[in-house]
């Protein structure tokens, strides 16, 4: 929880500028909708984590805060700048690393950063892009071809892409998706880094340590947003109780305990059960039975992913 | 939105980025520059296709010495076969209106006695000239026979008669093309056909190709504009654009001799023009289709009416009303008689001028239906 102590003593105040305030932000596809009146606010320097299932609705909600898609009701702003009506401006300060990657394949790292830079008509561009390779550890690789570079220099590039006109807010998409651990690190670190100089991030994972890494986090499923706040916040707003237990045959029991009243979670870790549920008094009426010999029970702390499950198991799938 | 600006740096961001991927691509880029070279070979092949021994009728009304030396030169030039030998005009009319013979051939009566008393009688050539590749070199030929044919006839003091202009005056009816075409209107009007077909196709792929392969998003995400994402991505095109042209200029003067009356430089001025208005249209089918092979298939739908209601492939004055119509509203129309008044004719720019506005009206109405589809979202 080492990651976890250091955002609780970076985060910025409570009463920091805020540089996404939207609300009632909605967008459908047809009959279907996929971002359910979503309202977000996120500080200056703040490292906003946006947490979901699949299908969420995470990639549309980035895509209409830097413009890509219209809402079709909600309001707000971003950077200050109003998110229907002035998206060109907000374009500018925004860094945005797509999902899928996006950048030319058939140019070179090198010619990469530098259409982005020209785009963005960064001052001082050579030195920019030369910088923004050094810094990246890419300046080997300048003139690979973007297509032939594996995944994780590819979100490397991106990265770099989206970083290279000083944005003053990152939205990421799954930056970390196929990124080895050390490169993950290294990756967190700057963005720590960065956020402590004032950029805001907003990022999307489906990661639960990296989860733990941010300021602030949002879970969204189906569309609907179900809880936010610190990690603490979201862990203890979900009031879950977990018991660990411990003993012979555990595969039977879990079988066992898995369709009682009051238990929602059996799950598997190493050599023990997390048996949970929403109410402490009737997961512990659910288990008494099995509260003897050959079982040792313990109570657990709840983890964030018990809580991700939770809240999951209760929200409707709107296409079902 | 707020007031967008154009921006000329990031305009030229999309050309340096567009020439780099042009360069790496290589297949397309030899597509540039091979189709005019193929279709030139084709069509220049065409062109240079010799017919011989086409199937002429001879009505003979005067027979004599002259008559039988010039029908033994006509076989020897192996252009005429001489299939039909008739008296009379009627025995022979019908064979030229079904396209048995391609060409009749009269030697009047009294030939011989007008052609001895220096009255330089006249020799009718009726030519089915529907196409005139085919007749070119064969007319080509008799007016250079006549002029000396029968030098070996006319000796002694007959000799004065091989005098200029001729012993006999050749007269040339061609049937069935009143626009009187020669093989030298097919070079020229291939320019713009390869213009055409490259310019649309390869910018119709350029823009879809960002949709398809991901990149849409990122551009989309950044501030570059509608109009500097198409500008950026046509500048490059028109340089391809006079590549294949000036290829294609210089087959038609050095390999095909294709007279080059009027200006070339105005001819290259003008032809941007003609260029942009495709690359527009290029552009604007591609922020229509939904893939590249969508773009592709758009492309072909508005390349087929261009070549075959243009005046390129069939006489424009030859067709219905309403394909005039049709054929009025493209630009290759326009540019057909753009070039060959300015090569074959040696037209300036005043008489070029009615051939340019119609190019430049249809340029504006694509372009503004151009930047207005290109969606500026993901929507
Ligand atoms: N352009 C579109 N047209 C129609 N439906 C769409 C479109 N884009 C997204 N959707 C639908 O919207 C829903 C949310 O998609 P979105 O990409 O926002 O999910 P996500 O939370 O980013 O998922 P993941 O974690 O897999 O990236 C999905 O059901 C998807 O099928
Ligand atoms: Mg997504």
């Amino acid at each position: 929880m080492q990651a976890h102590e250091q955002s609780a003593t970076d985060a910025p105040p409570p009463n920091a500028e805020l540089v996404i305030d939207v609300s009632g932000i909605t967008k459908r596809f047809g009959a279907q909708t996929v971002v359910n009146s979503i309202g977000m606010q996120v500080r200056r320097g703040e490292i906003y984590g946006f947490l979901g299932p699949n299908g969420s609705g995470k990639t549309t909600f980035l895509r209409m805060l830097c413009g890509l898609l219209k809402p079709d009701a909600g309001q707000g702003t971003c950077l200050g700048y109003d998110i229907l009506h002035q998206s060109d401006e907000i374009k500018k300060h925004v860094g945005y690393m797509t999902q899928k990657f996006s950048y030319y394949e058939d140019l070179n790292l090198e010619e990469n950063l530098d259409f982005i830079a020209r785009i963005y008509q960064v001052p001082n561009r050579k030195q920019a892009v030369s910088d923004s390779l050094q810094k990246l550890g890419l300046h080997a690789r300048r003139k690979q071809l973007a297509g032939q570079l594996s995944g994780g220099w590819k979100q490397r590039l991106a990265l770099a892409a989206s970083l290279i006109h000083n944005p003053e807010l990152l939205l990421l998409d799954e930056p970390t998706a196929g990124v080895d651990p050390k490169a993950r690190r290294d990756f967190w670190e700057e963005i720590h880094q960065l956020a402590a100089a004032g950029l805001t991030v907003m990022i999307t994972t489906h990661y639960m340590d990296e989860a733990e890494r941010c300021h602030r986090i949002a879970y969204i499923a189906y569309g609907n947003l179900l809880t936010n706040g610190t990690v603490a916040e979201v862990v203890s707003g979900a009031k879950l109780s977990v018991w660990e237990v411990s003993g012979p045959n555990l595969p039977a029991l879990a079988n066992e305990l898995r369709h009682k009243k009051g238990i929602e979670q059996v799950v598997a870790f190493g050599n023990t059960l997390h048996v949970s549920g929403p109410q402490g008094e009737e997961l512990r009426n659910a288990i008494l039975p099995w509260m003897k010999p050959p079982y040792q029970w313990n109570q657990a702390e709840s983890s964030l992913e018990d809580v991700f499950i939770s809240l999951m198991g209760h929200s409707q799938d709107n296409f079902k | 939105m707020s007031t967008p600006r154009f921006s000329f740096k990031r305009l030229w961001a999309v050309v340096v980025k567009e020439f780099i991927q042009m360069r790496r691509d290589r297949l397309t880029f030899g597509m540039m520059v091979g189709i005019p070279m193929i279709q030139l070979m084709l069509f220049g092949f065409a062109i240079n296709s010799d017919p011989k021994h086409l199937p002429t009728a001879i009505i003979i009304q005067d027979h004599s010495q002259f008559s039988r030396t010039f029908i033994w030169s006509l076989r020897n030039s192996r252009y005429f076969d001489v299939v039909v030998e008739a008296e009379s005009e009627r025995d022979v009319q019908f064979l030229l209106d079904e396209g048995e013979v391609q060409f009749v051939i009269n030697i009047p009566a009294d030939f011989s006695r007008e052609l001895l008393r220096g009255e330089r009688p006249k020799l009718l050539l009726q030519a089915d000239a529907t196409d005139p590749a085919a007749t070119g070199n064969a007319i080509a030929a008799i007016n250079a026979l006549v002029a000396n044919v029968f030098d070996r006839d006319l000796k002694g003091p007959l000799q004065k008669l091989r005098d200029k202009p001729g012993p006999v005056e050749m007269q040339i009816h061609r049937l069935y093309n009143q626009e009187g075409k020669t093989q030298y209107n097919i070079v020229p009007g291939l320019m713009g056909v390869v213009l055409t077909m490259t310019m649309i196709v390869i910018t119709a792929l350029a823009i879809t190709r960002e949709r398809e392969r991901g990149t849409m998003e990122n551009l989309l995400a950044t501030p570059a504009r509608p109009a500097e994402v198409m500008f950026g991505k046509i500048i490059p095109y028109i340089m391809i654009g006079y590549i294949q042209t000036i290829l294609i200029l210089t087959a038609a003067r050095f390999l095909f001799n294709v007279p080059m009356l009027g200006s070339i430089p105005l001819l290259l001025g003008l032809m941007l023009i003609f260029i942009a208005a495709n690359l527009a249209v290029g552009i604007t089918f591609s922020t229509v289709a939904k893939n590249q092979l969508q773009a592709m298939q758009m492309s072909f739908f508005f390349f087929l009416p261009s070549i075959l209601l243009s005046g390129f492939m069939f006489p424009f004055r030859g067709m219905p009303t309403w394909a005039q119509h049709i054929g009025s509203a493209l630009p290759l129309t326009h540019f057909l008689r753009l070039v060959r008044g300015i090569l074959l004719k040696g037209n300036g720019l005043l008489e070029s001028a009615t051939h340019i506005w119609p190019i430049a009206l249809f340029l504006l109405i694509v372009m503004a239906i151009g930047i207005k589809r290109y969606r500026q979202t993901l929507d």
